[in-house]
């Protein structure tokens, strides 16, 4: 029991790192960018590519280089995913949502295939892989990398929530998320706060992506497939938009998971994932946390 | 100097024109106001100044630079604060966060602080209610609010579109209070009405606006004794 809620909570972590992401820039400018999960992959490839260029890296150090590593690619995946606004749906603000969401899903298969082309179809195998003793809490089997991992992407969020509700920059984002042309007349520079979305949203992908290459040891071009797509429902469990419900949604779909595969079989999980997403979608499309704003004229 | 200056400004909407050649002047310290009909162009006459629509020609000045091509953001950045139809509150976030947004520009937090705390005393109402959500005030609250925020940019001059629209007569005469209240501090006035009595009773003068161009001018009493004006906006 209290190991499936210790591996629901920590695999939710990575959905809801992920889920931000996708509920910042719908929030804002109301797209659903389905290539963020492949920045995902992108930032597992980044992190692979910067550690097989260092060479061996003894065990002793792996976590060390592996928090440079990761904040480098934090980096470089907010940048990927700023250019991608820039060159991908910059030019179609104001288009019909139809043609920005097939864009979306083009930007998606771009990269996949893309780095597929760069670094070959096969599944690689991350030079650095995270091991460390097992702990006993509470019956559940916990390994130190693990207490890390959750611990990394738990100071993410938490830093990015107090960035939102407590800077200028993030009540700046709240506003364009209400009234992006009301927003104008505050003197908020839309398009410097849209780019700044994209780079925290696409840099918090990254870091999940070089977070489970180290855990998991394997990636390969479309591992950011399905984790968008549950990522996607995690946000839409939340209340797509809001950023409280990401990371609850994240961990809510982790746990949903974790208690799903162990009653229906692990061959159900992806089964139960969606059919928790159409379930939302008819009941409660506005999630659990999505806002009903109260207004009176 | 003119604080403020249209010179034959035109606006497109696509192929429709919106504005054939706008000429307005407002010298600094006035209050003047546009006077006009749904659709004659006062919401676009502003929007142009504040650079939320772009203008095809003519030109377009603010405190001696010119405005014609600059962003709303730098619109914002030189004083010009346009208040919009219908406040445009940010709904779901606070009474304070609201005002603390309509100093998104200004550097010195400090002076923010200080607007924020004589707005605060200015519209006492507002400091009440500083941690309720935007929109659950009252239509008179939000346009309270809506000026407040406006002032937290230290502006050198408002641009108000319709704000007593939808208020009850008293609550109007509170926002006109307010509003030359907010003047008679040294903040130019750009006032948009389709309540041309309220509007003409606090305006030093005033414009009428028909089909995208200017077709009257004057003083307010001018206006308020010409008859063209008592016949078309005032119901005589």
């Amino acid at each position: 029991m209290t190991q499936l809620l210790w591996n629901g909570l920590f695999v939710g972590s990575f959905y809801a790192l992920i889920a931000l992401g996708y509920s910042m820039v719908y929030g804002i400018i109301k797209l659903l960018n389905f290539a963020h999960g492949d920045l995902y992959m992108l930032g597992a490839f980044i992190g692979y590519a910067m550690l097989s260029s260092v060479g061996v890296i003894p065990a002793s150090m792996s976590i060390t280089a592996l928090l440079i590593v990761l904040l480098l690619t934090m980096i470089i995946s907010g940048g990927i995913g700023v250019g991608i606004e820039r060159l991908a749906y910059r030019p179609l603000r104001g288009s019909p949502r139809l043609a920005v969401l097939i864009t979306a899903v083009g930007a998606s298969f771009t990269l996949e295939y893309g780095v597929s082309a760069i670094a070959g179809p096969n599944p690689r195998v991350f030079p650095v892989r995270l091991q460390g003793e097992t702990f006993d809490i509470l019956g559940a089997r916990v390994s130190a990398p693990q207490i890390v991992l959750m611990v990394i992407a738990v100071l993410l969020m938490l830093s990015l929530n107090s960035y939102i509700q407590r800077t200028s920059m993030g009540r700046a984002m709240r506003a364009i998320a209400l009234d992006p042309k009301g927003s104008l007349l505050m003197g908020i520079n839309v398009n410097k706060v849209i780019t700044w979305t994209f780079f925290i949203g696409s840099a918090l992908a990254g870091a999940a992506g070089v977070m489970a290459g180290a855990y998991y040891g394997k990636i390969d071009f479309l591992m950011g497939f399905i984790i968008g797509l549950k990522a996607f429902t995690a946000a839409v469990i939340g209340g797509i938009g809001n950023i409280k419900g990401a990371m609850l949604g994240g961990l809510l779909l982790g746990l949903l998971e974790a208690f799903g595969s162990q009653w229906l079989g692990g061959e159900w999980r992806d089964v139960f994932t969606f059919a928790v997403l159409i379930a939302f979608l008819t009941l409660k499309p506005t999630g659990l946390l999505g806002e009903r704003v109260t207004e009176r004229v | 100097m003119a604080m403020l200056e249209f010179e034959n400004v035109e606006v497109f909407y696509g192929k429709i024109q919106a504005l054939r050649g706008i000429t307005v002047r407002v010298e600094e310290g006035e209050i003047v106001s546009l006077l006009g009909n749904n659709g004659a162009g006062k919401t676009t006459t502003l929007s142009a100044a504040s650079a939320i629509v772009k203008s095809h020609a003519g030109r377009i000045s603010f405190a001696g630079q010119e405005i014609t091509k600059a962003k709303p953001w730098e619109v914002v950045a030189a004083g010009l604060i346009h208040v919009p139809e219908g406040r445009r509150i940010f709904s779901t976030l606070s009474v304070m966060e609201n005002l603390q947004l309509g100093g998104y520009l200004v550097k010195d937090r400090g002076a923010v602080q200080k607007r924020i705390a004589d707005v605060l005393e200015l519209l006492p109402l507002l400091a009440e209610r500083r941690n309720q959500q935007g929109g659950t005030l009252s239509g008179g609250e939000q346009q309270m609010l809506a000026i407040g925020r406006a002032l937290i940019a230290g502006p050198k001059m408002l641009m108000l579109d319709e704000p007593s629209m939808g208020l009850a007569p008293l609550i109007v005469a509170q926002v006109m209070q307010v509003i030359k209240e907010v003047n008679a501090n040294g903040t130019t006035v750009l006032l948009v009405e389709q309540n041309a009595r309220a509007a003409l009773k606090i305006t030093s003068r005033g414009y009428v606006i028909e089909s995208g161009v200017t077709t009257l001018t004057g003083t307010g009493s001018e206006l308020l004794a010409d008859s063209r004006i008592v016949e078309a906006y005032l119901g005589a």
